[in-house]
């Protein structure tokens, strides 16, 4: 659409409405209901109910008790006014009796009634946080190439919303279940009681199905409608908290304030209807228990007029009566939660379905001790399996040698670093750690034997100590001391407020991207790996730190296979050797001054003198 | 307040339906006692007793419809008051967020904001919507309702009434306990999210350091933390509620063998003992949703009090009462003195005794190792914090004596890494300025040298930003912010480090193209890259806050000093370059 104003409007040079938004432009609509029941849904998630069997199991019964229980009372009273209080005492069972048995079914009542809470709720918070692990540990080891296609976002109200929609579905269901007991002990003890009375007094209860029938689509509507504008108003909020620091640069606040008003005056009208959809159905029921109290009277007045019924029934019908819509009214409410459940369920054995593309081979081998020979043997790699990436790739690098990758952005040098980790796994040929190839090793005893610094450098919540132990959790102060002088950054480290205890602020704002570089150094000089590989930041890091980095880096790389795609002139030329990738081939390879000599590529991209290879545009 | 018809009108028809559902049980105690009547009683009576039950039904019905009608009102309007109480405290709450100052971002996690604006926000309008309502209805239909049994029997109505003060003290001392957990779960809770989100985000350092294990670990302690708090929030919520439930049923068994053996005596009717009964009954559904409503008391108070702590904040950064419009003449720039620190008096300077002058159309390199404090320059010439020591002045003018809205209008920066909003790349070029013409637009994005990049995409400038649109490699978008920034043509103009993604080549040209505005515009420009700095006036070279040298492009050379030799340092590996040709 905007693309069509772009177009109409470019030549005209005329105003037109300002171009101002406030929350994502995209629609984050996901199904909120699905259907009622989904067989697949339900079945997997029985599954996670297994471990709780007995708890389950306890919590059934301790509901049919309380059902039991309050179906009991109405009769118990009925049965005191008309056996016992309108009885000549002489040959009638004494109150007291009755009493105690009340008490004692009360007693069975509270007892069964808050180990049914208990249970439920127990239960309900164990299963949640059984699945909720259960995506986040799957996450953990489902190939990168699915999570490169996922919105963070996205795959965060998986698991925070959609997990809790299943435990307000799992909480209910057991008290549902017990509902629809209820309902089920009430018509039948009606009827039993007196069955005309009874059928009169059940005949308005078609006509709330009637009604409901009619309501309930209309109000689903505007249920759905009210819970949308909420996500979009909530959304519109975190990114004003997101960009507060543009929106303050760019002085956006007032147009932001009407935007945003205009979202959020949405989101009030619809929840407004859907209050008012919600309570419509308020006088309905009442009026149908008004009429059922009204049969009830009437027709048992003249009941016991005939002296057919007895006047403790018709306490117990008023009792009855009065409860009775109740578990209508929860079960209907039933019906909505289901159906979101359904949904949620559906889209977390999504997440859950995702299969682990790379799994360990059944046979595969600890690596204990390896020395670092890495070997690239043909190897052809397409992250779609059409576009080759990588195509025919053969190279050595020796233990302790230095490789320097260097070629255009696009090229698919941090292909290669992928695949070496098996982030990835190659479409052709075999990659070999000590001539061993590394599909034949447990992944994790791999991850201890390659340590991989990246571009970015990702700092946790927690303090800098704990950022460079990071996985090496059993590592000393000393050690981490250490490693931290090794690369530099012990200094600004002890300069800062709490030292090594200092608290990394959201997203290491408190560090700059230099020094949070040296940390992520520090980090990979704990873990010590055998292989290192290095993902050299662009130019966006300054030229102090640059040469911190580049004196840290020769001492990291110090008796390890390194890797590094190279970026800056220095560090190229640090390196052993450079091999050279343009449109995923290997098109020269040997040391620095070999390559000058050679009028190729990199004598090329040398003589342009750039600080950065990067960006260089290469035809 | 605009709500205050509104909770005029729900307390009003919370008075009528609970009068009204308090006329049930009269009504079935009558009935009841016609009923018991017709048993004993000649045929002529009978039909007048007919009659009278005739009346009470149809009564029944009646206050029935009525009693539901008066509670449609009493809810939706209950409801409604909540909702507009939650539109109101929204749009605080994002006015708030809005004026507050870097200093306060930069302490609040911002998932930390967007729970407070979400969750607590809900806390408080579930709170108003059904609590309030639902409390009044209680307090109703308990004070009504006692006055009513007391009067016709004071033993009999005390017994039926004796549940009430136990719950309401069992209710007061779980509403504290609850409370306080409650408050511990939501920070558990907070970790767990936070902890989850870091693992997606980072997820590539994650797997690079094959710590999925460890993760889990991470994971699973502050799961089962949060799993222990869920607990005893359930046990303690559980064991009020049941202990509640009992005690009213206690209490109806008392009415039942009292009441029963009054009737026996012949002191009370059965119909009243229904009425009694049935009194009791409507009670029932009520006191069950006191631990709901404990519960929603206790979630109120703790997020009312959390979220009012951000809207009771004062922008430490705003207008003096009558500010004057900054007024750029010739748009000259000076720091006198200028000392600043982030934190409070114990913490260390990061900026010292900044001096310097840049007049219109010039321009200031600025030049320092990381932490030096040039981003800091920015940050207050904007007055995005306040100097802690000395003044800044634009053409004479303090800034903190100018209107904020001006000073930004004529102040803009280009940061090092922009934020982009998920939006059109037009809106994103155009956020300064929506209304800003295509033409402009187009332009700006020409001086940025991004057009010819916009041009080939599908949608061109009507693209979408983001995971569902392009994904723009960090040089691209450094150009969108500098497009961004130059189409609003700011008197005076910031880089920091605003071209460090970009390679030199574009950077030269953009440079180039950005000297035409540039001329009118005082420049300041941060930069690693020596190279670009070097057509500027004046350099300074900052370090730990402090200028250590100053001076032109050659006269820094020419100093020998910490300039000349990171001038080398970038520069020595071509020379060394051509001395091996």
């Amino acid at each position: 659409m905007k693309s069509n104003s772009i177009t109409s409007q470019i030549n005209k040079k005329t105003d037109r409405a300002p171009l101002a938004y406030v929350g994502s432009q995209t629609s984050h609509e996901e199904d909120v209901f699905g259907a009622l029941f989904d067989g697949k849904v339900i079945k997997r998630f029985v599954e996670y109910l297994r471990p709780y069997k007995t708890n389950i199991c306890l919590a059934i019964g301790a509901v049919l008790v309380v059902t039991f229980a309050q179906l009991s009372i109405p009769l118990i009273v009925q049965h005191a006014i008309d056996e016992v209080i309108l009885v000549d005492k002489t040959d009638s069972i004494p109150l007291f009796l009755v009493i105690i048995f009340f008490s004692a079914l009360i007693t069975i009542n509270y007892g069964a009634n808050w180990l049914q809470d208990r249970l439920i709720g127990m239960t309900g918070e164990q299963v949640i946080f059984d699945l909720r692990k259960a995506m986040y540990s799957h996450i953990q080891n489902i190939s990168l190439s699915f999570m490169d296609k996922t919105e963070t976002g996205r795959m965060m109200s998986r698991l925070t919303g959609d997990v809790n929609s299943l435990q307000e579905f799992l909480e209910n269901s057991v008290t549902a279940f017990g509902d629809l007991v209820l309902l089920f002990g009430i018509v039948i003890i009606m009827l039993s009681l007196d069955f005309t009375l009874g059928a009169l007094t059940l005949s308005v209860v078609p006509i709330l199905f009637f009604v409901r029938i009619f309501w309930l689509p209309r109000a689903r509507i505007a249920f759905r409608y009210a819970r949308e504008t909420n996500s979009i108003a909530n959304g519109a909020l975190a990114e004003g908290i997101r960009s507060v620091r543009t929106v303050q640069s760019m002085r956006r606040e007032c147009v932001n304030y009407h935007l945003y008003n205009k979202k959020v005056e949405e989101n009030l009208s619809a929840h407004l209807k859907s209050a008012r959809m919600a309570q419509v159905m308020v006088p309905v029921v009442d009026t149908l228990t008004g009429a059922a109290m009204g049969i009830v009277i009437l027709v048992g007045g003249a009941l016991v007029l005939d002296n057919s019924l007895d006047i403790g029934v018709i306490v117990a019908f008023i009792f009855y009566v009065q409860r009775f819509f109740d578990p209508i009214r929860s079960l209907t409410i039933q019906y909505s939660v289901m159906q979101r459940a359904m949904a949620s369920g559906k889209r977390i054995f999504e997440v859950l379905d995702v299969p682990i593309s790379i799994a360990d081979d059944p046979k595969a081998i600890r690596a204990e001790e390896i020395r670092g020979l890495v070997e690239f043997r043909n190897v052809t790699f397409s992250y779609d399996g059409v576009n080759p990436v990588l195509e025919n790739l053969n190279f050595t690098i020796s233990p302790g040698e230095t490789v320097a990758l260097v070629g255009p952005t696009g090229s698919g040098k941090t292909s290669i670093t992928s695949l070496l980790h098996r982030f990835y796994e190659v479409s052709e040929g075999s990659i070999l750690i000590d001539n061993i190839d590394i599909k034949k090793y447990e992944k994790s005893s791999l991850g201890e034997h390659i340590s991989m610094v990246l571009q970015d450098p990702f700092l946790f919540t927690g303090t800098i100590l704990e950022n460079i132990r990071y996985k090496t959790d059993k590592a000393t102060l000393e050690q981490v001391v250490n490693a931290a002088k090794t690369v530099g950054a012990h200094d600004f480290i002890t300069e800062m407020e709490h030292s090594y205890e200092t608290e990394v602020e959201e997203q290491g704002r408190n560090l700059s991207l230099g020094q949070r570089q040296l940390i992520s150094f520090a980090r990979a000089l704990v873990a010590n790996a055998k292989i290192l590989v290095l993902d050299e930041a662009t130019a966006s890091i300054d030229s102090h730190t640059e040469k911190k980095i580049q004196i840290a880096l020769k001492k990291l790389l110090k008796g390890r296979t390194g890797i590094v795609i190279a970026h800056r002139l220095a560090t190229i030329r640090g390196a052993d050797r450079i091999i050279v990738i343009k449109n995923g081939k290997l098109v020269e390879m040997g040391p620095h001054k070999s390559l000058v000599k050679k009028q190729g590529l990199y004598s090329q991209l040398h003589k342009l003198n750039y600080a950065s290879f990067d960006d260089v545009r290469v035809d | 307040m605009k709500y205050r018809s509104y909770a005029v009108i729900a307390i009003g028809t919370t008075l009528i339906a609970s009068l009204l559902q308090l006329a049930v049980p009269q009504l079935l105690g009558a009935a009841v006692d016609d009923t018991l009547g017709l048993l004993g009683t000649s045929n002529e009576s009978a039909s007048s007793i007919r009659e009278s039950l005739v009346q009470t039904a149809l009564l029944l019905l009646v206050v029935s419809i009525l009693r539901g009608f008066f509670t449609l009102i009493h809810n939706y309007t209950g409801e409604a008051v909540g909702h507009m109480i939650a539109y109101d405290l929204r749009l605080a709450f994002y006015d708030k967020l809005q004026k507050l100052s870097f200093s306060f971002h930069d302490k609040v996690h911002t998932g930390e904001l967007i729970t407070r604006g979400m969750l607590d926000i809900e806390g408080v309008r579930m709170f108003f919507s059904t609590g309030v309502v639902r409390l009044f209805l209680l307090t109703i239909l308990i004070g009504v309702g006692a006055y009513l049994l007391l009067s016709k029997d004071l033993f009999l109505g005390a017994l039926s009434l004796s549940f009430v003060p136990f719950v309401a003290w069992r209710s007061a001392i779980a509403r504290l306990k609850l409370r306080r957990l409650w408050l511990a779960l939501q920070e558990r809770m907070g970790v767990i999210g936070r902890i989850m989100d870091e693992n997606l985000t980072g997820i590539r350092v994650v797997r690079a350091f094959g710590a999925e294990n460890y993760e889990l670990k991470k994971y699973k302690i502050a799961a089962d933390q949060a799993l222990e708090l869920a607990g005893q929030r359930i046990k303690t919520r559980v064991a009020s509620t049941t202990i509640m439930t009992y005690a009213y049923f206690l209490a109806m068994g008392m009415v039942l063998w009292i009441g029963g053996l009054r009737v026996q005596e012949g002191s009370l009717t059965i119909g009243s003992l229904t009425e009694f009964l049935a009194f009791m009954t409507i009670l029932q559904l009520p006191v069950r949703q006191l631990g709901l409503l404990v519960n929603s008391f206790a979630r109120a108070s703790t997020t009312g009090r959390r979220l009012f702590e951000v809207l009771d904040l004062d922008a430490t950064i705003s207008d003096l009462p009558h500010a004057k419009n900054l007024d750029i003449d010739k748009g000259s720039v000076c720091f006198e003195n200028v000392s600043f620190k982030y934190g409070g008096n114990d913490s260390p300077l990061t900026l010292n005794k900044i001096n310097f002058e840049i007049r219109r159309g010039q321009s200031l390199g600025i030049v320092g190792p990381p932490g030096s404090g040039k981003s800091t320059i920015t940050h207050l010439l904007s007055r995005f914090y306040d100097v802690s020591d000395g003044k800044i002045t634009i053409d004479g003018q303090d800034i903190r004596e100018v209107s904020l809205e001006s000073l930004r209008t004529h102040v803009l920066t280009v940061p090092q890494d922009p934020f982009l909003f998920t939006s059109s790349l037009e809106s994103n070029i155009a956020y300064g300025n929506p209304w800003a013409s295509n033409d402009s637009i187009s332009e700006a994005a020409r001086i940025a040298k991004i057009d010819t990049f916009i041009e080939t995409l599908p949608d061109r400038y009507g693209t979408l930003v983001g995971e569902r649109g392009v994904s723009l490699s960090g040089g691209q978008k450094q150009r969108i912010a500098i497009a961004r920034t130059t189409i609003l043509k700011p008197s005076i103009l910031i880089f920091d480090d605003s071209t460090s993604a970009i390679d030199a080549e574009t950077e030269r040209q953009i440079r180039e193209f950005l000297k035409t505005p540039m001329q009118s515009s005082t420049t300041i420009i941060i930069s690693h890259r020596l190279r670009s700095l070097i057509g500027v006036d004046e350099i300074i070279f900052l370090e730990n806050g402090a200028i250590v040298e100053r001076g032109s492009h050659k006269q820094l050379l020419s100093m020998n000093g910490k300039y000349a030799e990171l001038y080398k340092s970038q520069t020595n590996l071509f020379e060394e370059e051509n001395f091996e040709k």
